[in-house]
């Protein structure tokens, strides 16, 4: 039974289920065969095109565009596949507004680039409806390569490998492959459970197989890896997260972000899952706005990303803060967390106000007392649980090259490893790359 | 405010704009509601013989080909003469005439090539008080495999003869519709200025197939898995029509002989472009089928607006103001020099400049790592291609060279003089003379 936005705490059903399952529903939904043409008319197929170079996986964008011009959304689809296997989740779920979209050149003409995500999602899902999946496997090699974790990177290697004939075996420590894109990527981004139906049409390729419950450091060993497989490639993603150095952040309420958005993503049933009547999102990146626009979507009442430096410093892109202020988000900057208050649960986050002095940031010794009965801490991941013998690259494991370690054999992509930003779509180039460098390797 | 006011031939008309003969122009309900939205005047659809009238097909009588966003750019039909009985037709016309006394009201005719079939028809029109008459020598399908249309429009002496005739047994003014299907139309035209011709018209439909089905294979449109020719028309034939136009309106035995233009005019700025090369009024059919009659609002507040920019109180003083600048390939200057600038500011960075000379043509654009495009004027030959593929209008233009500075391509200096390939020393036609 729905409690009412009113009610008091964390709880579950403020919102009714058709509320929810409305407020859930695919933030873009998918273009029309007539939209697309429209839409896919806007494209000028510029030379050297400046959205190609900026898409981490350099998907041809004129051309495949220019092929649902010319009525073949399939071989668009082809094309987009060809360069990024997850070019159905990438169109979801990029920030196209940073990415090729901001490159778009009628975005320079006009402040309205071609629709290229919304593009990329017509022709992927033209494919992808069908079931069939579009590559075949080369001749087996005989090698077998270990994957560890069946996020995007390791889901584009996996498929890159398998196609060029050699066998995969991926081990991932959750229940279920997909990582951040069945895990952590924004619900209303992929709707339909689209990140596993993506990964069962991964899989089809063959030569593929996924180990569950496979804990790097726990059950597996990259020792271990190395003696039995010809090449491992790393993909762990980021386990850990940055502590807060607040006061009572162990009180009932306080949580990690991340943990939060997963719950979201793997609820059976929206209407039991519970969220605070005020909430308050430290953090100023996409997962901040992720769970700050989710606790507004299940039926918050009063959501608010505290960041601690100005807007034009958050990781979310512009179109995302507009994003969550749509929602009803208040973003609060130049604000940092010094405790929270309450009798044993949450009830208020006191804020202290920044400055930057020197070019550092510095507390003004003002304080703003906002209520808050749930605190979700977005302030970043790390990496947790990288093998022993690695060499880090800051806080990542280093690498050179398409994504090869200090260790011989042993390749690294993803938010795991250094370079490149922590988007599906890095990692997906990432993996991709790595798997043509080890294909060579394994054949030379 | 510019006066609109169209006296062609003597007959006069409110605005230049005359809807062709053509579908929109079959019964009085459409002529009615033409006059209503301010046409100045209709060529009502062709009529012919007396007696069971043709009949059309059941399936489709248009196909079309599109540009971006499904903008309709030429569109082809197979529809025949009206299929509505003579008699039927001649009242209409009698009707809307008598109630619309200050619009055109044309009768495009096309009988057999038999003088009896003319005369015997020509009196029964003159009785609706129609303003003159239309010879119908163009449409290239149906009517041509029965004799008629083009059949006839392309024969220069059938022309002549069936123009004498009704100049014979017709007191009014006889317009000869061109067919664009023939190699030189400074023949018909011709032949009908000898046969007595007060006018021509043109064009009317070029022959055409606007696309094949690649399931079935059949040309479209498609009528039971089957395709003919049909007329294309639209703004895809305009500059065809403009090139016939000027053809005509500069020959010298034809120079002066009044025009009615048509062929893909969609706006008030492709009339006064036929209007410059000589035609007194213009004919719409296309812009008319696919937007509807409200189009005559931007048609004549547009061709006004600009008059009235440019001083021109009056249609007359528009009329052939371009045709002596039509002239033959070798007297164009060869001393002119232009070079094509990209103006920065404007310039979105799309390349396709870059890619179209690159590729296609000279080699005189520069790209930069950062996406700068420059023209090299040392490579430039001024084709003007990077104009017409650059998606914004004015980032591209083609600035003369003034006299007396060098050409970095050549390394000469602009003659100020006028010099053409006449005289030019590679022509052998040049050196033979000597």
């Amino acid at each position: 039974m729905a409690q009412g936005q009113m009610a008091p705490g964390i709880v579950s059903g403020r919102l009714s289920s058709d509320e929810l399952t409305s407020n859930f529903a695919d933030l873009h939904p998918p273009l029309a065969p007539h939209e697309a043409a429209v839409a896919a008319d806007r494209c000028y197929f510029c030379y050297d095109a400046p959205c190609v170079t900026a898409c981490p996986t350099d998907i041809d964008i004129p051309l495949f565009i220019r092929q649902i011009q010319a009525g073949q959304p399939q071989a668009a689809a082809q094309t987009i596949f060809d360069q990024n296997i997850l070019g159905g989740m990438c169109a979801r779920v990029c920030p196209t507004e940073t990415l090729c979209e901001e490159a778009c050149v009628r975005e320079a003409a006009e402040g309205k680039p071609v629709q290229i995500g919304r593009l990329q999602r017509y022709a992927t899902d033209t494919v992808m409806a069908t079931g069939e999946h579009p590559f075949e496997r080369a001749a087996p090699t005989g090698k077998t390569v270990a994957v560890i974790g069946a996020g995007p990177a390791g889901l584009a290697c996996a498929h890159r490998l398998a196609m060029l004939g050699h066998d995969v075996v991926i081990h991932e420590s959750r229940p279920k492959p997909g990582g951040l894109n069945e895990y952590g990527i924004a619900a209303y981004k992929s709707t339909n459970d689209f990140a596993q139906a993506e990964v069962d049409w991964l899989l089809k390729i063959g030569g593929i197989s996924v180990e569950t419950g496979s804990v790097l450091g726990g059950t597996i060993s990259l020792d271990g890896l190395t003696a039995n497989y010809d090449a491992v490639f790393l993909s762990i993603g980021l386990a850990g997260v940055n502590a807060l150095r607040a006061q009572g952040t162990d009180k009932d309420g306080v949580r990690d972000a991340v943990d939060f958005i997963a719950e979201v993503r793997q609820a059976e049933q929206l209407a039991h899952l519970p969220v605070g009547r005020n909430v308050v999102v430290i953090g100023g990146g996409m997962t901040a706005v992720d769970a700050a626009v989710k606790s507004r979507l299940l039926g918050a009442e009063h959501v608010t990303i505290a960041y601690r430096r100005g807007r034009d410093a958050m990781g979310a892109s512009r179109y995302e803060q507009d994003l969550a202020a749509s929602h009803g988000v208040r973003i609060l900057t130049h604000v940092q967390p010094v405790a929270v208050h309450g009798t044993g649960a949450a009830a208020e986050i006191e804020l202290e106000y920044t400055t930057t002095q020197d070019g550092k940031l510095a507390g003004t010794g003002e304080t703003v007392r906002v209520p808050a009965d749930q605190v979700l801490k977005a302030i970043g991941q790390t990496l947790e649980g990288a093998p022993e013998g690695l060499a880090l690259d800051g806080s990542k494991i280093a690498v050179t090259g398409a994504g090869r370690t200090t260790l011989d054999g042993v390749w690294a992509g993803g938010d795991c490893a250094a370079g490149g930003d922590d988007l599906t779509v890095t990692a997906v180039a990432e993996g991709r790359d790595a798997a043509m460098d080890i294909h060579a390797t394994l054949v030379s | 405010m510019a006066d609109l006011t169209t006296n062609f031939l003597g007959i006069s008309s409110p605005n230049p704009y005359w809807l062709a003969s053509a579908p929109p122009t079959d019964k009085e309900y459409n002529v009615r509601r033409a006059f209503e939205a301010g046409w100045g005047g209709v060529v009502w659809k062709t009529l012919g013989s007396e007696g069971p009238p043709v009949v059309n097909v059941n399936g489709p009588r248009y196909g079309a080909i599109y540009g971006a966003d499904r903008r309709l750019l030429g569109l082809n039909n197979i529809e025949l003469i009206t299929d509505r009985p003579l008699e039927v037709n001649l009242e209409e016309m009698a009707r809307v005439k008598a109630d619309y006394p200050d619009r055109a009201l044309i009768a495009s005719i096309m009988v057999p090539c038999e003088e009896a079939a003319w005369k015997a028809i020509l009196p029964r029109v003159a009785e609706t008080g129609a303003d003159g008459i239309e010879l119908n020598f163009g449409c290239p399908h149906g009517m041509s495999e029965r004799g008629m249309g083009a059949a006839v429009g392309q024969v220069p002496e059938y022309i002549e003869m069936v123009t004498r005739w009704c100049k014979t047994y017709y007191d009014r003014p006889v317009i000869v519709k061109l067919t664009p299907n023939i190699t030189d139309i400074r023949k018909p035209a011709e032949a009908a200025r000898n046969g007595g011709a007060d006018a021509v018209s043109l064009i009317n439909t070029i022959n055409s197939i606007t696309s094949v089905n690649l399931d079935t294979f059949s040309p479209e449109p498609s009528i039971d898995g089957k395709g003919s020719h049909g007329g294309y028309c639209g703004p895809a034939v305009k500059p065809i029509a403009l090139s016939m136009v000027s053809e005509i309106a500069r020959a010298e035995a034809t120079h002066g002989l009044p025009i009615s233009g048509i062929g893909g005019v969609t706006t008030w700025r492709d009339a006064a472009e036929f209007i410059s090369l000589g035609c007194g009024t213009v004919q719409v059919c296309t812009a008319a089928m696919t937007y509807g009659f409200k189009i005559i609002d931007e048609l004549t507040a547009g061709l006004s607006e600009w008059m009235d920019e440019k001083g021109y109180s009056s249609i007359d003083q528009v009329i052939g103001r371009a045709v002596p600048n039509v002239t033959d390939w070798q007297y164009l200057n060869l001393n002119y020099v232009a070079k094509a600038k990209i103006d920065q500011d404007q310039c979105i960075k799309c390349g396709r400049c870059y890619a179209a000379c690159e590729d296609t043509s000279h080699q005189a654009i520069s790209m930069s790592d950062d996406r700068v495009f420059e023209v090299k004027d040392d490579e430039c030959v001024a084709c003007n291609l990077c104009v017409d593929v650059c998606p914004v209008e004015g980032c591209i233009s083609m600035e003369p060279m003034a006299a007396g500075t060098v050409d970095p391509r050549t390394g000469k200096e602009v003659d100020p003089a006028y010099a053409n390939w006449t005289t030019h020393p590679n022509n052998p036609m040049t050196k033979a003379a000597e």
